[in-house]
């Protein structure tokens, strides 16, 4: 009981933290045209889907989509025949994929359906049957 | 999906271990009252009785754990042969000093221009008084360490909207934070509103501590005083000679504390893991790693990816690429494998269905070190801060000072961010590795202006993109661990699992040791048995 408290006032204290501010700007010395942006606290405020990419999914998988490979590999998401099923990119996103964390958990589900649409339709996926914000919320456990 | 284990990674789960390590005071808070503060368990250096009569065990990766289990394996006398990634000891125990080149994944290198003994540890940094199977290494292997500070009054916390975006002193909002509480207690205490909880005796010994401990005058007041100046400094200091006598300074308003949230950093200080007494190997953390492989020698095997682990009842068959990717086998009898989980889960290895989705349930954690050397030591002569961490909400989240080197002239080297396991910390990833350091000296600037004058260049290490590690450290979900740790930590066959990943320390070196010492204990009693 006593415990169940700590833990509800140790997650209030953490929840309760709204002095960060996001900070970004259009500069960006690799002359990339999508903005950096540093999200304060537990979620991401990118909204778009080229955004989400460019500052969460391309720090493993690369600003071309092909990842990268030394002891193990982070897969290429280039013309990618796994995305042609638009549950599995929603899942992975969600639930994460051996050592690649949920990052779902840090996203809305419109910010999920946002970076999956955008993952479906680049680097050389062209499947434009879009998903919903409602498909990223079932996709959730 | 078959066969892909439900590992939801609850947000409360991520907190407590990102509590652990970039140590945001409300995310300690989380962690350590759900219980995941662990203590090591160690109780001396391991005895392996009995004769292993020649057994073979092929450790995989020489980062601590591997070394540890090949150590104490050689000593007791089997034949070890360990197969390393990398060109060098240590793994994610690694300091980076000038002439040192690296390249991350994604193809962009770095060559740290550090001047000669300048460095900065990008993985481990600190060791606990109370990491005593580490500790003990370090003392067999004639490691020597030096205090590492964690907590300097006289450092700086940040908030970009409390105080105006102005850093405050640690020591005042510390000591001004505890004396407006001390005060409120002592006031509903007077008031008689604790008189149905604490008895009449203990009432006014109550009120002598909180005078005491919140440095109240003798009216229970909380003020600019001599007797709260002790505490939390002056404005101006005693000195010598004429008009020498110190002047209180005015505490700081209770309510801009409480708003600025500053107090959330305190927690830094206070707990279990980061109290002091904290160390440093002297020179840089790979001192240990180097110890280990001093000893090990030409046991290792550098440069060897493994792409294959094979059992069968009577041995093991690691298949590896070598640096000309030359494909080469190995057979032991048995095996310990410490590749981390990121990389094992994408090797394909013959354990049973248990273990290999026990391999496939930990995600790896996203962090940022940057490194940043200074024309001079400005936090020193400016600020009298020698060595402990600034503590801020900007995306670097912390600033750490050297604890060594102090007080001299020249230059000095920065720890300018620490990301751990937030959003920021992946954003943070995915600039490249010349705009991590801009954003380091551009966001610490405002915290120290001298940022702008006095910045000669950094190197940024991004764990996701280190080759050998695809990121920080193994993250638990408590569900995870109930459902998968047991199998993790069983030996399957003739192969055994250790690393910081196999341990309730997860992402310390601790971790790492204790499991080692678990697994090769274990199986020298099957050797000795079978």
């Amino acid at each position: 009981m006593k415990r169940a408290r700590l833990r509800a006032a140790a997650m209030l204290a953490v929840c309760v933290t709204p002095l960060l501010a996001a900070t970004a700007d259009a500069q960006s010395s690799s002359g990339a045209p999508a903005a950096a942006v540093f999200s304060p606290g537990f979620r991401f405020v990118e909204s778009d889907g080229e955004s989400l990419y460019r500052n969460v999914c391309s720090a493993c998988h690369m600003i071309d989509g092909k990842g990268a490979s030394g002891a193990g590999a982070f897969p290429s998401l280039a013309a990618d025949k796994r995305l042609e099923a638009a549950g599995y990119p929603l899942y992975v996103v969600t639930n994460g994929l051996h050592g690649m964390p949920p990052l779902g958990m840090f996203m809305s589900d419109d910010q999920v359906a946002a970076v999956v649409n955008y993952v479906r339709t680049h680097f050389g996926n062209d499947y434009h049957d879009a998903v919903t914000a409602a498909d990223a919320k079932a996709a959730r456990h | 999906m078959d066969g892909e284990p439900k590992t939801a990674m609850r947000r409360r789960d991520l907190l407590a271990l990102i509590g652990t390590f970039a140590g945001s005071a409300a995310m300690v808070q989380a962690m350590t009252s759900l219980g995941f503060a662990a203590e090591s368990t160690y109780k001396g250096p391991i005895r392996l009785d009995g004769d292993p009569k020649g057994a073979s065990v092929l450790v995989l990766g020489a980062g601590l754990a591997g070394m540890t289990a090949a150590l104490e394996l050689r000593n007791a006398g089997y034949n070890v042969k360990v197969l390393e990634f990398n060109n060098r000891p240590g793994g994610r125990n690694w300091t980076l000093r000038g002439g040192d080149t690296f390249t991350e994944l994604g193809g962009n290198s770095q060559t740290c221009e550090f001047e000669p003994g300048l460095y900065i540890n990008p993985g481990p940094w600190r060791i606990p008084y109370h990491h005593r199977g580490l500790l003990d290494y370090c003392r067999r292997l004639n490691v020597a360490l030096e205090p590492f500070i964690q907590l300097n009054h006289n450092a700086l916390l940040h908030a970009s909207k409390g105080f105006g975006g102005r850093p405050q002193r640690i020591r005042e909002i510390k000591a001004d934070f505890q004396g407006h509480v001390s005060e409120l207690l002592a006031k509903v205490t007077q008031q008689g509103a604790l008189d149905a909880t604490v008895s009449k005796q203990d009432k006014e010994i109550l009120l002598e501590a909180m005078k005491n401990w919140g440095a109240l005058d003798s009216n229970y007041a909380y003020k600019d005083s001599l007797v709260s100046a002790a505490v939390r400094g002056y404005a101006k200091e005693p000195g010598g000679g004429q008009s020498a006598a110190p002047l209180p300074g005015n505490p700081i308003e209770l309510s801009e504390i409480l708003q600025s949230r500053m107090w959330r950093y305190l927690r830094n200080f206070a707990v279990f893991d980061f109290q002091t007494t904290l160390f440093q190997p002297v020179g840089g953390m790979d001192a240990i790693g180097k110890a280990f492989a001093r000893e090990l020698g030409d046991l290792i095997h550098y440069n060897a990816k493994v792409t294959r682990i094979q059992q069968s009842g009577a041995d093991v068959t690691v298949t590896y690429a070598d640096a000309d990717a030359a494909v080469h086998q190995e057979k032991a009898d048995w095996c310990i494998c410490t590749i981390p989980l990121s990389i094992l889960s994408q090797i394909e290895i013959d354990v049973g269905a248990p273990m290999k989705a026990a391999i496939d349930a930990v995600p790896y954690i996203a962090s940022v070190k940057v490194g940043l050397q200074f024309k001079r030591r400005f936090w020193e002569e400016d600020e009298a801060i020698y060595g402990g961490i600034s503590y801020t909400n900007l995306p670097i989240d912390q600033i750490s000072y050297p604890s060594t080197g102090f007080n001299h002239n020249g230059r000095g080297v920065l720890l300018g961010a620490y990301l751990f396991g937030l959003p920021s910390a992946y954003e943070f990833t995915a600039l490249t590795p010349s705009e991590r350091v801009a954003r380091a000296v551009e966001f610490g600037a405002q915290i120290h202006p001298q940022y702008r004058s006095e910045f000669e260049n950094g190197v940024a290490v991004a764990w996701n993109r280190m080759p050998f590690t695809l990121g920080c450290a193994g993250y638990w979900t408590e569900a995870a661990r109930a459902q998968h740790y047991e199998n993790l930590c069983q030996i399957d066959g003739r192969i055994a699992l250790a690393g910081e990943h196999a341990s309730y320390i997860p992402a310390w070196q601790e971790g790492a040791v204790l499991s080692a010492l678990d697994a090769v204990t274990r199986l020298h009693q099957r050797v000795i048995k079978s």
